[in-house]
């Protein structure tokens, strides 16, 4: 199973690259616990997570061909 | 109504004569004159809005004009609201321009956007965002959200009932702020001047749509835009329990509400002041940390300290004495926060601190002591 990770904003910044493939992630809390280690800093702000751009709140199960999104808030005007 | 100004716009017969006199009789909120209200602003002044209000306290800074094209250089100093103003009269004024020079805060918003139709946030700041959805959530307002920073911007339109759907708002999107030391703003990592010229302008589109009526309006979603990509990404919002739990019910919950508190509440790290920091150079028992990045003004020169730019501390980290309190410094307060942060993670029985509104007020309050 290969999901495609996408990442905007000031996420950005700590993972060095705007888009990957993870394998083996069966859920987002699973994938979320995989990006904490990958990118300790990650772990530190907050953002909005989308599965296949539905933003979600709560863990969902990932299937493979699905795009996750990591979405940083902003508030520059 | 001046159909020479507007023949261009009635000509497209989805606007048409009826469309303009919608546009004419609505009445929109700017909030906030920086770089995406004095986008917008110009867009819908041009286009006939009847009514446009516009609310900021600031003034006009050098470092704003590469992006907040409304002003000149002449301009510096002056109230922002007020330059504004003399601007739209000047290109239409068939436009009523209410003036609203003041901060807008929870003992004002809800009277305030009381008075309009639509509420355009281009704020710069997450308590004013939160407090701007909240009023317009309690108000049944549309609001039509972006954001910039560094080369990204957002749009969205909230709290909008098109046929069927339940509205959501900000806080569909983002439930709570986020930590203030680990999020940047634009005076902090920049942003590409024309970038919030085109989110305001595509806030400014939404708007007519939805006055007149037409196209499909970015509803219940959030687009993302990256200048550098050329990429839109949008995403579908959904109505959460979450967001109606944590929004005030009534007038006088949004009044007693505290957004600053809850926008900057998460903060572990103590700051120090500069009197305090000034006691803590003479133990001569401490480690400063520079955590701007390499050759950023002003120079310190008034201690001792080790440069460590965010940018590279993760990768510096074995490097820093631990036997000693660590003072992070940086040019308004904000990034030492950051960087505390991470050392506090990374170390967490270090003494870590940050200098309070960082080293350009720290040189600014050595001048003022060594003039008594």
């Amino acid at each position: 199973m290969e999901i495609q990770i996408l990442v905007f904003g000031q996420a950005q910044e700590i993972t060095r690259k705007s888009t990957w493939s993870e394998v083996n992630t069966k859920d987002t809390e699973a994938l979320i616990f995989k990006l904490s280690q990958d990118f300790p800093q990650l772990s530190v702000i907050n953002y909005a997570l989308a599965v296949n751009k539905i933003i979600i709140h709560q863990n969902t199960e990932l299937s493979d061909g699905d795009v996750v999104a990591i979405l940083p808030p902003f508030s520059g005007g | 109504m001046d159909l020479q100004r507007y023949q261009r716009q009635i000509l497209l017969h989805e606007i048409g004569a009826s469309g303009q006199l919608k546009l004419q009789a609505s009445r929109v909120l700017i909030i906030g004159a920086g770089g995406l209200g004095c986008s917008a602003i110009q867009y819908l002044a041009a286009a006939g809005i009847g009514t446009l209000g516009i609310v900021d306290f600031d003034v006009v800074e050098k470092s704003n004009l590469h992006r907040q094209v409304l002003y000149t250089t002449n301009d510096i100093g002056k109230f922002k609201a007020k330059v504004v103003f003399e601007r739209i009269q000047a290109l239409n004024a068939d436009v009523k321009t209410l003036v609203y020079n003041q901060k807008l805060d929870n003992s004002n918003a809800l009277e305030i956007i009381g008075e309009f139709d639509i509420v355009l946030d281009g704020s710069d700041n997450f308590a004013t965002r939160y407090m701007v959805n909240d009023a317009c959530v309690l108000l049944n307002k549309p609001l039509i959200y972006g954001a910039v920073l560094r080369f990204e911007g957002h749009v969205g339109v909230f709290n909008i009932n098109l046929s069927g759907s339940q509205s959501t708002n900000y806080r569909d999107l983002f439930p709570v702020p986020p930590n203030p030391e680990t999020s940047p703003s634009c005076n902090e990592i920049g942003v590409l001047g024309v970038l919030p010229g085109t989110i305001g302008i595509l806030q400014a589109t939404e708007t007519l749509k939805i006055i007149t009526g037409i196209g499909t309006v970015l509803a219940n979603s959030v687009m993302t835009y990256n200048a550098l990509s050329l990429k839109f990404n949008t995403f579908q919002l959904s109505v959460t329990e979450k967001s109606k739990a944590g929004i005030p019910q009534t007038e006088a919950e949004f009044k007693a509400f505290n957004y600053d508190w809850f926008c900057n509440s998460t903060t572990s790290i103590p700051q120090i002041s500069h009197l305090e920091f000034d006691k803590l150079l003479q133990t001569n028992n401490l480690t400063i940390i520079d955590v701007r990045e390499q050759n950023e003004e002003p120079a310190i020169t008034e201690f001792l300290h080790l440069n460590l730019p965010l940018s590279l501390l993760n990768t510096k980290l074995h490097g820093i004495p631990l036997n000693r309190p660590i003072i992070t410094v940086c040019n308004s307060g904000n990034r030492s926060l950051s960087a505390s942060q991470i050392l506090q993670n990374n170390f967490p029985s270090a003494k870590i601190y940050s200098l309070q509104n960082g080293i350009i007020a720290y040189k600014n309050y050595l001048n003022s002591i060594s003039n008594v």
